[in-house]
């Protein structure tokens, strides 16, 4: 196995055969099923829960309310306002406010439903910027800040009054909408007290480390008492970062008689009780001299984080660090308010707060440069972040940065070139527009969050490889990326590798599955335990044949002694290492070396950068937007394996295309109207193209073999890119996503300044 | 009630319920969960199979539906003595497996367009797996792979009407 070649995924086999068991996969002869009643109003004082029909009901073993819940009964990552089962008060309608267990999935279900929430209801806030004017009803009482969970300001140069300095400034304001992650396989899992009174969760989850002590805390149990195990995931994209079913399931066990528990929710239950992207509401300011030199930004971001803090203070905090994309503007105020409300929680979702902001940012720089009367990639050129520059919140780019040379790959290839060409030949009653995207990501979590994980590696005692890897992999396939990095390292093939997926009590702590950083952090702790490794097996080899270290090389299954032609099976030299088989190596990832007081959290130090265009043809009277081409240049360092590359930006860009056109979430009074994929439409294989993906293939010289983070840089570029399209080929830009086609027949029969749209 | 029916090519009795959900009966009552559920509305596809021959949701069947039919998994779908069919290499093969849980339901769905169409082209696939939905592909893998799979099995000179 080599660094850079296409090699098929580890998993494939097991996946496309139905052998590998997922979470959701797991059940046996004699085991619970749990569910959840859910609490059904927006906001309330709960007065009581009636549940004597559910106890009555024959194969209910047990239902469980708050009083039952050992500990403190609070769960959450910053802060603990969650509770596992509603006391005193609900927050949002999917609120869990009792935990059935029962024989079958049939009873459940009849105990659930026969289960009464009495509550008084109180009113709740639904807006975010209402839920901020004094005198709106509180979300949290004991919040000091009232329903603002977190704001974030940045300052830089002149701040906001670097407007002033402008020739021209555009005014923009744009609000996306909240995001379902729609995973395949919903929240699931499988829990039972093993032999030592151990509970055993083997859970979908992203985060096996923190969901341990998460847990623990809640329940107020020892984190000792607890193991959690993450399979391979049906799909998460930020939606299993963090509890789901854990610590009911933990909850669960504690009172199942001994019998094991599965818990796997429904997709209504899903969509009703999963974390969603944060719906956003942006006001842009943003200038420039009438040379293009962008000189100020100011702008203010609402996010709206549902009713528990979750990670959403942190995801609109990168929003703020990303407001300006990727330019330098010397002049930048940014604003971010994050706020409750008794909306669906929301959390993270690939692009973590990114593609909110560079919806609006990309929007206002193409709104800047039509003021300008320049081209749009001109503009864009004139302002990326160049090697030594400082982006918008004045951290200086010490590392691989290649913006330029996304947009110039771009902007020279004929999808740009002939645009003018395909846009006149469009047919009757079709508009056509061709749009384009500038983005950056951040990679990792920010400075004074330690970007942590440790590897191990082992040679068995049969000759076999085997690499532990504590970071899950939610189907991106960076587990196989790390069998690759090791058959590179060690001169082996797939079939001398092994692998054993999280689990605290086998695997090093890793840190979550997100952040863009999986391949990276752990790669990196890989590679120096694989190289260790390596030294130790050449070396006992050459005891044990013996002959110089200068003779010897690994080949797949030995070690050959090239002088002779000789070949010592690995399991030897296993047997003669004895202890020093395994290998254990943390790596810590670097930071920026501005100030933490820069932003909450402090500031990240890489990024991935990329420049997306896409071609769209708009039926004039329907309203609905057929994407024809798209094509996506990233800068994500060198690629380990190009198809798995490929894979993570052309998905990201199909769950992109249905953010920006498709995927409305509609919500009435904090109660959900959507709740199936009929009424929730993701893409289906007829509504995305084949897309053109790029890599500017250069190295980030910190990286594993020069990658940087690939996983989620591309989902934002499709809305911006496409609303940049549409406005072009309507005359019309709207003033909120999606861009579905009713809100497009709406805006073009209103025209520009009408209620849907502004003038572009 | 007792139900007969081929499953995956053995003769298999089993006593259910006759309003059992077929995709409750495969997974929880004889272990192949390889067929997966994701919706349970009839609108993923993720838990197709096929039902002589011809791809269903077995979300949307109950357990006396099955009866005098030849059914077939994911597990089934390999031929004789072999680990994976062309289809579930090619799938391997072409990058079109991710998280995999669409995975299996998907090539259910590539096996009964092949039944139907020898040589389908991109547009042809994508109308055929677009009651499948998948999250993490794009799609784009997905039909790489059914691609290469028409052009083995027509041979060299076949191949797909129709390039990307």
């Amino acid at each position: 196995m080599k660094i850079g070649e296409s090699v098929p995924r580890h998993d494939g086999s097991s996946k496309a055969t139905g052998r590998e068991r997922y979470a959701a996969d797991y059940y046996g002869s004699d085991f619970l099923w749990a569910g959840v009643k859910r609490a059904g109003i927006p906001h309330g004082r709960l007065l009581r829960i009636d549940a004597e029909d559910a106890r009555r009901l024959p194969g209910v073993v047990s239902v469980l309310t708050h009083a039952d819940v050992p500990g403190p009964n609070r769960q959450g990552i910053i802060r603990q306002d969650q509770p596992v089962l509603a006391d005193g008060k609900i927050r949002q309608c999917g609120d869990a406010v009792a935990l059935v267990l029962a024989r079958d999935r049939q009873t459940l279900k009849k105990a659930v439903d026969s289960i009464r929430v009495r509550a008084e209801p109180v009113q709740g806030v639904f807006d975010m910027e209402a839920a901020l004017a004094p005198g709106a009803p509180l979300v949290h009482e004991d919040w000091p800040s009232g329903n603002l969970l977190r704001h974030v300001a940045v300052t830089k140069g002149k701040g906001g009054s670097g407007l002033d300095l402008c020739d021209a400034v555009v005014e923009f304001s744009f609000e996306t909408p909240r995001q379902e992650h729609a995973f395949l396989e919903t929240q699931a899992g499988w829990a039972f007290s093993d032999e030592a009174g151990k509970i055993v969760i083997i859970a979908s989850t992203q985060t096996p480390f923190r969901d341990r002590l998460e847990v623990a805390r809640a329940l107020g149990l020892d984190p000792d008492r607890l193991r959690v195990v993450a399979p391979y995931l049906g799909g998460a994209f930020g939606g299993k970062d963090g509890l789901t079913v854990q610590a009911l399931l933990a909850l669960a066990v504690l009172k199942s008689e001994g019998r094991p528990v599965k818990m796997w929710w429904d997709r209504e239950e899903s969509f009703l009780a999963g974390v969603k992207r944060l719906p956003a509401r942006m006001y842009y300011r943003l200038g420039a001299r009438s040379d293009g030199a962008m000189t100020a930004l100011a702008c203010r971001l609402y996010f709206d984080a549902g009713p528990y803090a979750g990670l959403a203070g942190e995801i609109m905090t990168m929003a703020v660090e990303h407001a300006g994309g990727p330019y330098r503007i010397p002049h930048v105020q940014a604003d971010g308010f994050c706020v409750y409300t008794n909306n669906p929680a929301s959390g993270p979702f690939r692009g973590f707060g990114v593609p909110q902001a560079a919806s609006a940012m990309e929007q206002a720089v193409d709104l800047l440069a039509e003021k300008l009367r320049m081209d749009p990639v001109e503009l864009r050129m004139r302002n990326l972040l160049a090697p030594g520059d400082r982006n918008s919140i004045g951290v200086a780019m010490v590392h691989s940065t290649f913006a330029e040379e996304c947009l110039s790959t771009l902007a020279g290839h004929p999808l740009w070139k002939d645009r003018e060409a395909w846009k006149r030949s469009a047919g009757r009653f079709k508009r056509r527009g061709v749009g384009i995207a500038c983005l950056s990501h951040a990679m990792g979590y920010p400075k004074d969050v330690p970007d942590r994980a440790g590897a191990k590696i082992e040679l068995t005692t049969d000759g076999t490889i085997r690499v532990y890897a504590g970071v899950s992999d939610m189907g991106q396939g960076n587990a196989a990326t790390y069998l690759q990095i090791a058959g590179h390292v060690l001169d082996q093939d797939a079939d001398q590798l092994e692998l054993v997926l999280p689990d605290t009590e086998r695997t090093l702590p890793c840190g979550s599955a997100s952040a863009s950083r999986c391949t990276y952090v752990y790669g990196n702790a890989l590679i120096e335990a694989a190289a260790t490794l390596r030294s130790r097996v050449l070396e006992a080899a050459s005891r044990l044949f013996p002959c110089a270290a200068g003779e010897l090389a690994l080949v797949p299954g030995g070690v050959l002694r090239r002088t002779t032609a000789e070949t010592l099976p690995l399991s030897r030299v296993s047997a003669a290492l004895s202890g020093e088989r395994s290998v254990e190596c943390f790596y810590q990832a670097p930071v920026a070396e501005e100030d933490s007081g820069v932003i909450y959290l402090g500031p990240h130090a890489i990024f991935s950068y990329g420049a997306h265009l896409v071609r769209v043809e708009v039926d004039e009277l329907t309203g609905a937007v057929e994407v024809k081409d798209y094509l996506a240049v990233t800068d994500a360092g060198r690629v380990i394996n190009p198809v798995l590359f490929e894979g993570q930006i052309e998905g990201a860009i199909a769950q992109g295309l249905g953010y920006g056109l498709t995927e409305q979430f509609s919500m009435e009074e904090g109660a959900i109207r959507s709740t199936s994929l009929a009424t929730y439409t993701v893409p289906t294989a007829l509504d995305v193209p084949d897309v053109t993906s790029l890599s500017v293939g250069r190295a980030e010289e910190t990286g594993p073999f020069g990658m940087k983070g690939a996983g989620e840089i591309a989902v934002s570029g499709p809305f911006p890119a496409v609303a940049n399209a549409v406005a072009q080929a309507l005359g019309v830009r709207v003033k909120a996503g999606p861009l579905t086609a009713e809100r497009l027949l709406l805006a073009q029969l209103d025209g520009p300044g009408g209620p849907q749209g502004d003038a572009p | 009630m007792k139900i007969s029916f081929t499953l995956n090519g053995r003769a298999t009795v089993v006593d259910a319920d006759q309003d059992r959900r077929v995709v409750d009966l495969l997974r929880e009552d004889l272990g192949l969960t390889g067929t997966k559920e994701s919706c349970g509305t009839g609108e993923c596809g993720a838990c197709t199979i096929l039902v002589d021959g011809e791809s269903r949701l077995s979300c949307l069947m109950l357990a006396s539906q099955l009866e005098g039919r030849a059914i077939t998994t994911i597990e089934g779908i390999a031929p004789e003595g072999k680990a994976a069919g062309d289809v579930q290499e090619a799938f391997v093969a072409h990058g079109a497996v991710q998280c995999g849980f669409c995975t299996p339901g998907m090539i259910l769905a590539v096996h009964d367009l092949l039944r139907r169409d020898r040589a389908p082209d991109r547009a042809r696939i994508r109308e055929a797996i677009s009651g499948n939905l998948c999250r993490c592909t794009g799609y784009q893998k997905i039909v790489d792979a059914v691609c290469a799979v028409v052009s083995g099995r027509n041979g060299a000179a076949g191949g797909t009407r129709g390039g990307r």
